[in-house]
Formats: C-alpha cells, sequence, structure tokens
C-alpha cells in the first residue's frame, strides 16, 4: 500500500503540511488542480450558471447521489451476482463449444461468439464497474473494488490509476486527462496536431482490433516517464506487472486451453488446437471492437466539451460535475444493448456519480435531465450509429493540418506559445512560494 | 481440505480461470462449493441467556479445524451487504468433524450479535474465516490449569474446558468465572454438571451473589489463595472485559508469575456518535503503529503518522485510497453518514473516525 505518484504528491505533501485539508468543505478542487493564487475561481462553465447557482447545483447532485446510496441494497446484489452467473455460463459453454468446435466448425464459430460476449460481459458491466468499487458496500471480496482482476490484458492496478483517478477527476481537461485521444489521436481541437494524426482513422482501426493491448500500452504510461513525471523505478514496476498480466493472460487463452485440445488431435488431426488457439484470439478481438465502439463513443461525440487547465484551477464542487456532464455522451438503446455496454451508454451519469452501481443511471438520468433543463444545459445523447459518425467525422476532421501555426505542434508559434506558458508557470509558483 | 478441493485450487486450475480464483466459479455452483473460503451452514441456533445465543455450524470443507481459544471471523449478509464479526468458538475440539459452535452474547449496538440472536435461521449460510487467534492451549497441556473468564469471555474457555473433559484430561482444572448474575451466565446447566468431574468450577456472581457463595466481588488475589492456587506454578488463561484483564494481569506481575499468563481482550471499541470532537485512538494495523484521533480525515492521519497510503483524487471518486477498516466507527464528511461495521472497505480521504478505529494501512 504504498504506490506514489510523484506528479501530484509533492503537490499534496505541500498542501497537507501547509493548512490543514478541511475535507469537511468539500466544495474545492481536487488536490493537484488548485492555482497557486489562492483567490483565482474557476471560469468552467460561467456561461451557463453563476457560482452561487453553482453551489445549489452540486448541492442538487450530492442529494441525488446519497438518495441512491440510501437505497442500494438486496436488489443491487442480486443483480450484479445475475450477471456474472450469466457471463460465467456463457464462457463455460463457449469454451465447451469451441472444443466441440474441433469437429463442426459452426459450433466453433458459435464458441467464439459466447466467448466474446463473455468477456464484453466480464471486462464492462463486471469488471470496470466493479473496479470503480461501486459494489465495495456489499464487502464481497469476491467483487471488492481493489482486490478485483479482470479478463484483460491491462493489470487492474494500473489501468485503476490511469481511468478512475486520472481520468475521472481530470475528465477532459488538456493536458491532464491522459484519454483525449489517448497519446494517439487528434480528437479535439485544442490538441496540438503533429503529423502522425494525418493516420487518425486507420490508427484507430488498428487501436479497435487490439484494443485490450492498447489499455495495457496506455496504463504504462510512458509519455509520463520519458517527461519525468514518475521515476524509473515507477516505471519499471508498470512494466512489470503489465509483463506478468498479459502473460497469465496469453497463457490461459493460447496455451492452457489449446493444450487441452491435443486430446483431440487423434480424432481430428494435428491442427486441433490452432483452432481453439484461432476462436479464443477470435473471442477477444470481438470483445476489444465492442469496447472500443462504446469507449470512443463517451467523450469523442463533437458536441462534447474539452477545458483548460487554467480555467478549471480551484473549480468548486458544482463545477466539478458541470465538466463531467459536459464532457460526456450518452448512447440511447434497448437495456440488453446498456448491459453490454456497461451501462456506459450513460457515460453523463457514471461520470457524476462512477461509484454507484451502474444498473442505477437510467433512472438517475431522468434526475439528471431535469437538472439539465432547469439551468440550460446540454445533454449528449444519440443512437450509436449516429455517436459512431460523430466521432469518425471528428476523426477524420482533426487529422488535417490545420491551418493555424498556433494549432501545429511542432511550428514555431506554439512552441514559442509553451515556452511562455512554462516560464509564466514557474513564475507564478516563485511568487506563490 | 480434501483431494478435490486441493485439485480445484491447484495452479493448472488457477491457470485456467485467471484472473478469477476458482472460488470464484465454484460459488455460483453453490455458496458452499469454494475450494478455499470458508462457509458454513447454521444448523441450529440456541437461546443462552436472555442476549446470548449459540449458533451451531457445520463448515464446509475448506475448513481446516480450530484449536480451543480461537475465534472466527462471522459474516451474514443481510440486505446485500456481508457484516462481519468476530466470534469465539465455543464448542469441544476433540471431535474430528467439521461442527462447532460460536457463542455470542448480544450487545445493543451490535448489529450482527443482534441478529444472530433474534433473526438467524438454521439453514443460513454464513461467510468464516479459518480460526485465527494465539489464546489457545498448548499441545502438551499440563496437569494443573487455572481458567478465569469474566461475562461473555466465557466463550473461548468453555471451548478449552470441553476439549479437556473431552479427551479425558488427567490433571486438575480450576475454572473461576465471573458473572454479574446467575441469570446473566452461559451454559449454566452444563457449569453445574461439571462439578462432578475433575474440573473445579467457581462462579462468582458480581451482583447478585449466591447466599452461601464462598468468594464474592470482583477478581482478587485472596480469590486465588482460598482455592489453594498457586500462580507461579499454574499455567493461567483469562478472557473477558479490559478490567478483569488488567487486575489480573497486575496482580500476576506483582508477584512474579507473568510468564503463566495467557490473555485474551474482549474489546468493544468506543464508539461516541455524538461527538463533534475527535476522541479515540486510529490504529494502523499493518503498519503497527497509532495515533491519537485527531479529527482530519484516515488519509490525513495516515499521512502525518508518516505512512504513504495510496490516494488519488482525494475527493472520494476515484476509489484509490480504498481500503479495509478492521473495526469501529467512521463519519463521511460530505453525507455525514456513520459506519460502524467491521471489515468493511472505506475511502479513507472521506472519512473521519469516530471513536477508536482499526485500518488495514
Amino acid at each position: 500500500m504504498s504506490k506514489s505518484h510523484p506528479r501530484t504528491s509533492g503537490a499534496i505533501r505541500h498542501r497537507v503540511h501547509d493548512r490543514v485539508y478541511d475535507a469537511s468543505n468539500h466544495n474545492q478542487a481536487p488536490a493537484p488542480l488548485v492555482s497557486p493564487d489562492t483567490d483565482k475561481r474557476a471560469t468552467v462553465g460561467l456561461s451557463y450558471m453563476t457560482y452561487e447557482q453553482f453551489d445549489e447545483f452540486g448541492n442538487e447532485l450530492d442529494e441525488i447521489r446519497q438518495r441512491v446510496l440510501d437505497d442500494l441494497g438486496q436488489a443491487d446484489a442480486n443483480y450484479i451476482r445475475r450477471v456474472i452467473r450469466v457471463q460465467q455460463a456463457s464462457e463455460v459453454l463457449g469454451r465447451i463449444a469451441v472444443f466441440a468446435g474441433v469437429f463442426n466448425l459452426w459450433v466453433l464459430a458459435a464458441g467464439a461468439i459466447l466467448l466474446g460476449f463473455s468477456k464484453i460481459l466480464e471486462n464492462m458491466e463486471i469488471g470496470h464497474n466493479v473496479m470503480h468499487g461501486q459494489y465495495d458496500w456489499m464487502n464481497d471480496p469476491m467483487i471488492d473494488g481493489h482486490r478485483y482482476e479482470w479478463d484483460n490484458v491491462a493489470p487492474a492496478q494500473d489501468w485503476k490509476h490511469g481511468h478512475n483517478f486520472i481520468h475521472h477527476t481530470y475528465t477532459n481537461i488538456h493536458g491532464k486527462d491522459r484519454d483525449i485521444g489517448y497519446g494517439l489521436l487528434r480528437i479535439d481541437e485544442d490538441q496540438p496536431w503533429y503529423p502522425n494524426h494525418r493516420f487518425n482513422l486507420p490508427l484507430a482501426f488498428l487501436l479497435m482490433l487490439f484494443f485490450e493491448w492498447g489499455v495495457m500500452y496506455h496504463g504504462l504510461e510512458l509519455d509520463d516517464y520519458l517527461s519525468g513525471g514518475s521515476s524509473k523505478e515507477e516505471f519499471g514496476s508498470r512494466t512489470a506487472r503489465a509483463k506478468r498480466k498479459a502473460r497469465r493472460q496469453v497463457l490461459k487463452d493460447y496455451v492452457a486451453y489449446p493444450a487441452i485440445a491435443l486430446l483431440a488431435i487423434p480424432f481430428v488431426g494435428w491442427w486441433a488446437p490452432l483452432a481453439v488457439i484461432g476462436a479464443n484470439f477470435v473471442a477477444n478481438v470481438i470483445r476489444n471492437i465492442w469496447a472500443f465502439l462504446i469507449i470512443f463513443c463517451g467523450h469523442f461525440p463533437a458536441e462534447v466539451e474539452t477545458f483548460l487547465e487554467e480555467d478549471a484551477e480551484n473549480e468548486n464542487r458544482g463545477q466539478w460535475y458541470l465538466r463531467q456532464l459536459m464532457g460526456s455522451a450518452n448512447i440511447s438503446g434497448s437495456l440488453p444493448f446498456h448491459i453490454l455496454s456497461g451501462n456506459l451508454s450513460h457515460q453523463i451519469e457514471h461520470h457524476l456519480f462512477p461509484d454507484i452501481p451502474a444498473r442505477r443511471y437510467p433512472a438517475i438520468s431522468k434526475d439528471v435531465k431535469v437538472l439539465v433543463e432547469k439551468y440550460g444545459l446540454k445533454y449528449n445523447t444519440g443512437r450509436l450509429s449516429k455517436q459512431l459518425l460523430s466521432v469518425a467525422h471528428q476523426l477524420a476532421k482533426f487529422g488535417k493540418k490545420p491551418a493555424d501555426p498556433y494549432k501545429q505542434g511542432k511550428s514555431p508559434e506554439s512552441k514559442a506559445l509553451r515556452r511562455a506558458k512554462r516560464e509564466a508557470k514557474e513564475k507564478a509558483l516563485q511568487d506563490a512560494a | 481440505m480434501g483431494i478435490i478441493r486441493t485439485a480445484l485450487a491447484s495452479r493448472p486450475v488457477r491457470a485456467l480461470t485467471s484472473p478469477h480464483h476458482p472460488d470464484h466459479y465454484l460459488e455460483r455452483l453453490h455458496p458452499l462449493a469454494t475450494a478455499e473460503s470458508v462457509r458454513a451452514r447454521v444448523v441450529g441456533v440456541r437461546r443462552e441467556t436472555g442476549d446470548a445465543s449459540t449458533v451451531e455450524l457445520r463448515a464446509n470443507g475448506a475448513w481446516t479445524g480450530f484449536k480451543p481459544g480461537q475465534h472466527v471471523q462471522f459474516g451474514v449478509e443481510v440486505d446485500g451487504t456481508r457484516k462481519v464479526r468476530v466470534f469465539s468458538v465455543s464448542s469441544s475440539a476433540a471431535g474430528k468433524g467439521r461442527r462447532f459452535t460460536v457463542s455470542v452474547k448480544a450487545h445493543p449496538d451490535g448489529y450482527v450479535s443482534q441478529f444472530l440472536h433474534h433473526d438467524l435461521k438454521p439453514g443460513t449460510i454464513v461467510y468464516l474465516s479459518q480460526a485465527e487467534g494465539e489464546f489457545v492451549l498448548p499441545d502438551q497441556v499440563p496437569d494443573d490449569l487455572l481458567l478465569i473468564s469474566g461475562g461473555s469471555g466465557i466463550t473461548p474457555v468453555m471451548s478449552m474446558v470441553r476439549t479437556l473433559t473431552e479427551r479425558r484430561h488427567t490433571g486438575h482444572i480450576t475454572f473461576l468465572h465471573y458473572a454479574r448474575s446467575r441469570d446473566d451466565e452461559m451454559f449454566t446447566d452444563e457449569l453445574d454438571a461439571l462439578r462432578s468431574l475433575n474440573v473445579d468450577v467457581v462462579r462468582i456472581y458480581t451482583r447478585q451473589p449466591a447466599p452461601r457463595a464462598e468468594l464474592k466481588g470482583r477478581f482478587h488475589i485472596d480469590h486465588l489463595k482460598h482455592l489453594g492456587i498457586d500462580p507461579t506454578e499454574t499455567l493461567t488463561y483469562v478472557c473477558g472485559p479490559a478490567g478483569l484483564i488488567a487486575t489480573v494481569r497486575d496482580t500476576y506481575a506483582e508477584i512474579g508469575a507473568s510468564d503463566q499468563l495467557r490473555m485474551e481482550y474482549f474489546k468493544v471499541p468506543s464508539v461516541d456518535l455524538d461527538a463533534a470532537d475527535a476522541t479515540g485512538t486510529l490504529s494502523f494495523d499493518t503498519s503497527s503503529t497509532e495515533a491519537p484521533n485527531s479529527g482530519a480525515t484516515i488519509l490525513e492521519q495516515a499521512e502525518a503518522a508518516g505512512l504513504t497510503p495510496e490516494f488519488g483524487c482525494r475527493m472520494g471518486v476515484c476509489n484509490t485510497c480504498a481500503v479495509k477498516k478492521l473495526s469501529g466507527a467512521v463519519r463521511h464528511v460530505v453525507s455525514g453518514e456513520v459506519c460502524a461495521n467491521t471489515d468493511e472497505t472505506i475511502k479513507i480521504c472521506v472519512q473521519v473516525p469516530v471513536g477508536d478505529v482499526a485500518v488495514a494501512l
């Protein structure tokens, strides 16, 4: 229990010892987004409401949250266990069908699809949500957010750091949220353009096929290490964890289960283990494609807002909520679709209340929509096809070289701008000290 | 563990169920079918006194047995939440089977003990740990033995007495038990019957003394003198409230008999729900440090104590800082909600201790 994050821990320690961190006044920004200028107020969302309204808005959402938390109970416990039962049944049936599939290719295909379905459920409605701590209140060690490990090559610990902490706290803030384009794609106007962004669409397509490996690579935070944000030891332990996890996953799907199929060689031929390897590979790819499609619709459609660090510094709880709301997009659909998406089709509700069991999001959305109406906010939702087209359009649009030299990462103008910003920040820090 | 359970928890099977434990699958088949997680079915519930009951359990094959004097973590699921408390095993360890009993005195505010006393039905499945605790009889039991208990502290001692009598221990056992009154005493009939064997049962009712009682009042060295016991030469076990243990400990220290004494606290953490001012002690169990509760969040207090717990957002969103709270009550800084469950996961960045709290840090 001693993993630390140097990029932020310095600032936080400073705060802790400088003044008493008054957690009972929850109405303040998460630690690293505090400006050296303590009087500064965040400008996020001021076009929608005043600071007083933000306080009210924050309280209203806190009330919705508490109301749902108070209501959690047996029905939620039964639900997640039922989902786990369906997932495990489809996994076992899928594995059996894959073995039986060496005698009949149709059965093999059915097995691969069933196994892919099971991996989707495990990663999205179970793994993602459990690792958010949505079911920690049950106190069941098998579905405990801190102990759960998912069926994915990305180790839970590093995924939780990048996702639960970085992405969910600094949602859509440029330079803070590493999920804007995943360090690979240009999906927003305020991201600097580099020549590799010409290949936005083909790169996104490859990422889709091998998404779990992309998630694992993203969790290594290589860019953070290269820019001096984390130590060699930390990067080393992240890499070691990823290797260990990937080895186990590969061993399971591509060595252990195929090895059982060795028994079938005398009956069908030498290729029996290869058929199992192929079916398991297809199952993993099915899961990869689905997860990619759902996740890219969460924050990348056209009307989703992104934010600048200087605007979000010293934000209050209402502004934090607003940033989550305006920075996310929902997907409309049927109940089975919502479950298969891990209820990330309710990305807005998930970002407002990431640790509330996801099956509650559809009901919560009614309360959220009332607030959206009351304060004249936007509630971004649409069918999967509409959101996907929007994302593809964004990828194509922002892959092109922008005319504005300030939007090009390597232009002398933007280099000078970055240098000036850096110097101003250092000066502000010195003045504050 | 049987051969099937050993096989189910073996490395080749784990490789196939990775990243999950085989029990993750097995418990969906049947809650008792787990290979390594100890579970038990409630066979019966027996009222001992107005507020104490004995629960008879039959554990699944994952149970590796207990030594007399040990306790188990006992979890029941109520409205979707597993509530865990620690209870002493009260039955004899002499038999070979997987049946055993725990005996519990219901605390007025104790959710689980109240549930056990009033609502637990035979057939219910409960979630256990393996037996734990160092307060056990030695492998070679000396001839003479003194067992002292107070109140519900009788439960582990009762397991020792039952085991020794069932194993036909030939030495002389003195069992000195302090209870408020005869009505308040657990196992009264059995203790009455025990007199006939080579166990000397002496019961002292501190509030309503028996008419012809030879000893009265709280524990005193004179009680031992009267019974003809030399503490320096008698292995002694004491279990009960902190006051009784402190008296016995000091008495034994005074006469230089401390090495003969084995103690088990029945600690009830102080929970002061209305306290505006910070009270109690915050214990960090894993690192064996503790600090007086300063009223700040547990995360801040851990950092102030020199620990480096994991954390992320520090606003209760990301779950990075979640750890097990082992005992005590905490208050959520935003909602004000107080949680007093044992062994539950909390986000330490938004929880402040209310009274004594122990966390796994």
